[in-house]
């Protein structure tokens, strides 16, 4: 009942919020959202206590979704820790975020809807994470698609936005072709999708070979590469990572609920689901660790070059899920899960402080307009100070917890793939350092760049915009530090229980050289002062190199060019395929051929009998009059012969 | 229950009551118009409450055929009048009942000429409809099949589109020639087994030579209907110049019949054929989805893209059927009846904007969302639908289909699913162009939101579609024993002719 309540709550919320609009007007659809998610992250933190501390595991049947032969399943609310740890996530930070908004969005026109697609989206993803099914969470994944797509385009009069949009929910598709293929091979091996019989089974089938696609698989790497596909596309991995940055043209609480802290995490969320079937598979486990680590830096490099604020933040979230996959990767399901639940906290801080820079800028994105109004934002610049050094994982801040462990783990690994993983990791360790410390020296030191009338009006934000950046901002400084013991730490097997499979690399990772433990600090240190002095002490060297090497600039400027290949070999061909097929198959050939040919050959024949008549009806019934007669006088004849 | 025994020929025909009573009505023009309008909708509605005994009266524990009627037509050549319905088609004729009303009401002010005929046309059209889901004589739904045309060919061509005569004479001309075609077969068939009684020609043995030759008669007929590629080009034209009921019978309930053609003769009563020529029907279907699926993408006329992507549906349905296992075949039938509601929903959005700006070029819509919020969400609701978003009727067909045709071959489920991708890129950029942007035409400025009576005709539709979403059991349950006798029937007659190995009966079943 209680599970209940957290999941349909925002539901109710958002109905209430989003039919009752003209009633209630905005303030009115602000108390209803905000209440209900309110309650349901109060409860969440109770669940969490019940469940991951007490450790009470529970599943709670609503009703049967679809039955068919073998095929069942229900919808189900099943609560682990793995989801006592997403509730709270969850709900904590969407209810941060729809505080915000109360604030951020007060001079919108539509307030009631936003508020109502907050609290959908809260609802969907709570739906991913409660499933006890795959069908289920794909139901709560193709949702949160739906939601993002709605906040990405919601102010849909400008294109972009709406171009943005589709985006998004289109490269999801594909990431969730893989899902669904996925889920059909589940079923076809296990003869269910529901997840209890699915992990129960699943040793059992440790050697099972199946053939799929005409080939002979190992039958847990090919699910498990399939259902990954899915991941990647909900968790912008690298190839699917492309809707991502562009998905910033939504307003910033979204951009900090479903664009960073949550729904990208989904994808994570899935593989530690689903633990007990990707330690059956090496080979999917390593490519999980390889994606991962090459995202890790690819999105890293991406990062150092870009100039709008929330840009160089989502390409952080891209490395930084990178860094959660390998983690999962190596097998250290329940480190993975610990930076997700870390960098939740820091990274919505991170987005909400960027908000409330935007706020402070009359609107603009772009940090080469910025600069010099640290004094007049001090609550905010803090904010973003505590943001970056929990990114960075600078101790004692939660991202120093997860993230060094993160590194040891890939290292204690001690396979190819993790030390790929760990070096590429360090690297990108080192850039994260450096575009965060460039983020802040452009955003708020220096000489001011925007013109007089936008600093004129610089201002800091209301407290209702504040108040959630201080919740959030005790989450990036004390989560880390408090969540150690029981995610990564000693108490780490009571806490998961059977809810994620965690295999012994996270011990090992506890008995890693001093060096390996250094190392992020090394490098982290290094690039915040490579940081200082390109963007404080010699703020031409930036520029300098760039004209120096104009072919990596623009190469990472333009994003490693993942957007033109796409259009050059997906989007061009297929309008162009579609127009072909129309105008040549259909109109030319099909028609052309057919009845159009027939039509034009029988014009010719029946202008010799001249007009018969002009009704198409008359042709037809006399067609059917052949017919009747036709039936008539063959059952005479065959009759007649007996 | 099923002692009632003229309840399915009252539901066929009560709508014909209606037309005598229509015939009977004098007066001046706008006095015949609203009397029209009203008796077609008090007798379809009465119509569709009638055929609510059969949604709680059918015992869904039952496999054959229930509320039968028989009376001798014919005795010397076997042929009787027989009706009667199954899991299978039971939905259907509620279908057909549900979509009526909801097509004169749409109708009400958007047609103004030759009202009571087009009432007429209308009612004898839900005739011809629920008679051809009904008949268990092949020579009675031969007649329905062919004769539900003829209404249709009406209104298309007395109330459609400027090019309306063109797009008439290329229904004509695909579907006599799958009519000539599918009279041979019944010929044949009647003279083989001589019998005309469906339930007899399903346990009748043809040879496998024979089956093979009437599978193809049939498929000629059927895929004309469905329509499959490459006999699919009548349907976007016809849509095109369709007036909206028109568009909305036509893809939620006739374009049903040649996929139900399949379900009801060519599987059962012609197995053997219908599992040689499974990856024939398979590789069309793949070649629709994505053909379709990227012609829809191109197109400028909103009518013309639903139509497209109605296609690339219905090619789901026949991967469905011939996958002829339990999730497959169920998902077919649910993916028919979703298709039904949601493209009958999505056309009638467009008869929305088509009745205030007489337009349906995409191009000339935009920024609707500003001053048409309640359409705006219907219309977002219909297309989530139609994308196949879980939660919504769309996903669970689809679902379905997708897992059981991957059961039957992984490949074909690999190149399918990739229509679930250009659905979406092509539904989601449609309704950027009509709903999204800035409202800028002086002439859009100015549409109003959906009156009361557009509301009511959604209404249901939104209803429907939710429901199948969340609780699709509520029809999954009516099909369960029907579709189980229909795939291990056909199961035991592969096994019988060693096409199948036995052990493989069981797993079909799973």
């Amino acid at each position: 009942m209680m599970y209940a309540a957290i999941v349909f709550l925002p539901l109710l919320g958002a109905l209430i919020a989003g039919f009752g609009r003209h009633a209630l007007g905005d303030k009115g659809s602000q108390w209803v959202t905000c209440t209900g998610l309110g309650i349901a992250a109060l409860l969440s933190w109770y669940g969490f206590f019940e469940v991951a501390v007490v450790g009470n595991p529970t599943t709670v049947t609503l009703f049967t979704w679809v039955a068919s032969g073998d095929l069942q399943f229900d919808w189900a609310l099943k609560i682990d820790t793995l989801t006592a740890v997403m509730l709270i996530v969850v709900t904590t930070i969407s209810f941060m975020v729809h505080i915000y908004s109360v604030g951020y969005m007060h001079h919108d026109p539509s307030v009631p809807r936003f508020m109502a697609y907050l609290s959908l989206f809260t609802f969907t993803m709570l739906m991913l994470v409660t499933a006890d099914n795959l069908v289920q969470m794909f139901f709560g994944w193709e949702g949160v698609g739906l939601a993002s797509y709605l906040l990405i385009g919601f102010w849909h009069e400008k294109p972009s936005a709406n171009a943005a949009a589709i985006k998004a929910f289109v490269v999801n598709r594909v990431g969730d072709f893989g899902f669904s293929l996925g889920i059909f091979g589940v079923f076809v091996v296990f003869g269910t999708v529901g997840l209890d019989t699915i992990f129960a089974a699943a040793p059992q089938y440790a050697d099972y070979m199946v053939t799929f696609f005409g080939v002979e698989w190992h039958a847990m790497t090919i699910l498990c590469v399939l259902l990954f596909i899915g991941a990647m596309g909900k968790s912008a991995q690298l190839g699917l990572h492309t809707w991502l940055p562009d998905a910033m043209e939504g307003p910033t609480p979204v951009s900090a609920l479903i664009h960073a802290a949550t729904m990208v995490t989904a994808g994570v969320f899935m593989v530690a689901r689903l633990s007990p079937l990707f330690v059956l598979s090496d080979t999917a486990m390593a490519i999980v660790t390889i994606v991962g680590a090459s995202t890790a830096f690819f999105a890293a490099t991406i990062g150092c070059v870009q100039n709008d604020i929330k840009r160089v933040i989502a390409y952080s979230t891209c490395s930084q899920l990178g860094y959660m996959f390998f983690a999962l990767g190596v097998g250290a399901f329940g480190t993975g899960v610990f930076h997700l639940m870390t960098h939740a906290f820091f990274k919505a801080l991170l987005f909400l402080g960027a908000g409330s820079v935007i706020h402070a800028m009359s609107d603009e994105q772009d940090m080469r307009r910025m600069g010099g109004i640290w004094k007049m934002v001090p609550w905010t610049y803090g904010f973003m100070w505590i943001g970056s050094w929990a990114l960075m994982g600078l101790p004692p801040f939660s991202g120093y917890f997860s993230k060094d462990m993160i590194l040891e783990v890939a290292f204690a690994a001690d396979t190819g793939v993790g030390h790929y993983a760990f070096w590429l990791g360090i690297a990108a360790a080192a850039m994260t350092a450096f575009y965060s410390t460039r983020l802040i020296l452009m955003t708020f030191h220096g000489k001011p760049r925007a013109n007089e009338h936008v600093m004129g009006h610089v201002h800091e934000s209301p407290w209702i915009m504040l108040a959630p950046l201080v919740v959030l901002a005790l989450g990036a400084m004390i989560a880390g530090g408090v969540g150690a013991e029981l995610f990564i730490g000693e108490g780490r097997e009571h806490f998961w229980g059977e809810a994620v499979k965690d295999m012994a690399v996270t011990e090992h990772a506890h008995h890693v050289p001093g060096w390996v433990k250094l190392l992020p600090l090394v490098v982290t240190a290094a690039g915040i002062f490579l940081g200082w002095v390109f963007y404080s002490a010699k703020p031409k060297w930036p520029v300098r190199l760039a004209e120096a090497q104009p072919g990596i600039y623009t190469f990472l400027l333009n994003k490693w060019y993942f957007d033109e290949l796409y259009d050059r070999i997906f989007i061009k061909p297929a309008f162009a395929l579609g127009r072909a097929f129309w105008r040549g198959g259909d109109g030319a050939l099909i028609d052309g051929i057919g009845p159009d040919g027939v039509a034009s050959l029988t014009r010719s024949i029946a202008a010799r009998f001249g007009r018969m008549q002009s009704g198409f009806l008359y042709h037809y019934a006399f067609a059917m009059i052949i017919g009747v007669a036709g039936i008539v006088t063959w059952f005479m004849v065959t009759s007649a012969g007996h | 229950m099923t002692d009632l025994p003229l309840l399915l020929t009252s539901i066929t025909f009560l709508p014909l009551v209606g037309v005598l009573f229509i015939l009977t009505v004098r007066g001046d023009e706008a006095h015949v118009a609203r009397n029209s309008r009203l008796a077609a909708m008090w007798v379809t509605l009465c119509t569709f409450a009638l055929s609510l005994v059969l949604w709680f009266g059918f015992d869904p524990t039952v496999g054959g055929f229930q509320f039968t009627e028989k009376w001798e037509w014919l005795p010397e050549y076997g042929i009787n009048y027989q009706m009667g319905v199954d899991g299978i088609s039971v939905l259907f004729v509620l279908l057909a009942t549900m979509l009526t009303p909801l097509c004169i009401l749409s109708s009400w002010s958007a047609i103004t000429k030759r009202v009571k005929e087009y009432m007429i046309a209308f009612l004898i059209l839900e005739t011809m409809m629920v008679g051809m889901f009904c008949a268990l004589d092949f020579v009675v739904f031969y007649i329905f099949f062919e004769a539900v045309l003829i209404p249709m060919f009406l209104i298309i061509g007395i109330w459609g589109g400027t090019r309306r005569v063109y797009a008439a004479f290329k229904f004509f001309l695909y579907t006599l020639a799958g009519s000539v075609l599918m009279l041979l077969a019944l010929l044949t068939m009647a003279v083989q087994a001589g019998t005309t009684d469906i339930p007899s020609l399903m346990a009748y043995h043809f040879s496998p030579a024979l089956q093979t030759w009437l599978w193809l008669a049939m498929f000629a007929s059927f895929a004309v209907k469905v329509p499959m590629w490459p006999v699919h080009t009548w349907l976007p034209d016809a849509h095109v110049e369709a007036p909206t009921a028109g568009s909305v019978i036509l893809a939620g309930v006739l374009l049903k019949m040649g996929a139900y053609g399949f379900l009801r003769f060519s599987i059962p009563m012609l197995p053997i054929a219908s599992a040689d020529f499974a990856p024939f029907i398979f590789t069309l279907s793949i070649i629709a989805v994505i053909y379709t699926s990227l012609v829809a993408l191109v197109q400028e006329d909103m009518k013309k893209l639903i139509a497209y992507s109605s296609i690339a549906h219905m090619a789901f349905v026949t991967a469905g059927i011939f996958a002829m296992n339990q999730q497959a075949v169920e998902g077919a039938i649910f993916q028919m009846l979703s298709h039904g509601v949601v493209s009958a929903a999505l056309f009638l959005c467009v008869g929305v904007v088509y009745d205030r700006l007489h337009t349906r070029e995409i191009a000339r819509y935009g920024g609707l969302a500003n001053n048409m919020p309640r359409y705006a969400l219907f219309f977002m609701l219909f297309t989530m639908a139609s994308v196949g978003l879980p939660g919504t009727a769309g996903f669970v067909g689809e679902f379905m289909i997708m897992l059981g045709v991957f059961k039957a071959s992984s490949w074909v489920a690999f190149f399918i699913a990739i229509g679930a991708i250009l659905g979406a890129a092509y539904m989601l950029y449609l309704y950027r162009r009509v709903i999204f942007g800035k409202l800028e035409k002086e002439d859009l400025k100015a549409l109003l939101d959906l009156s009361p009576r557009e509301v009511a005709i959604f209404a249901p539709l939104i209803v429907l579609t939710l429901w199948m979403g969340i609780y699709p059991s509520s029809f999954l349950d009516f099909m369960h024993a029907s579709v189980g006798d229909l795939v291990s029937n056909y199961q035991t007659a592969l096994v019988a002719a060693g096409k199948l190995p036995a052990e493989a009966l069981a797993l079909a079943q799973r």
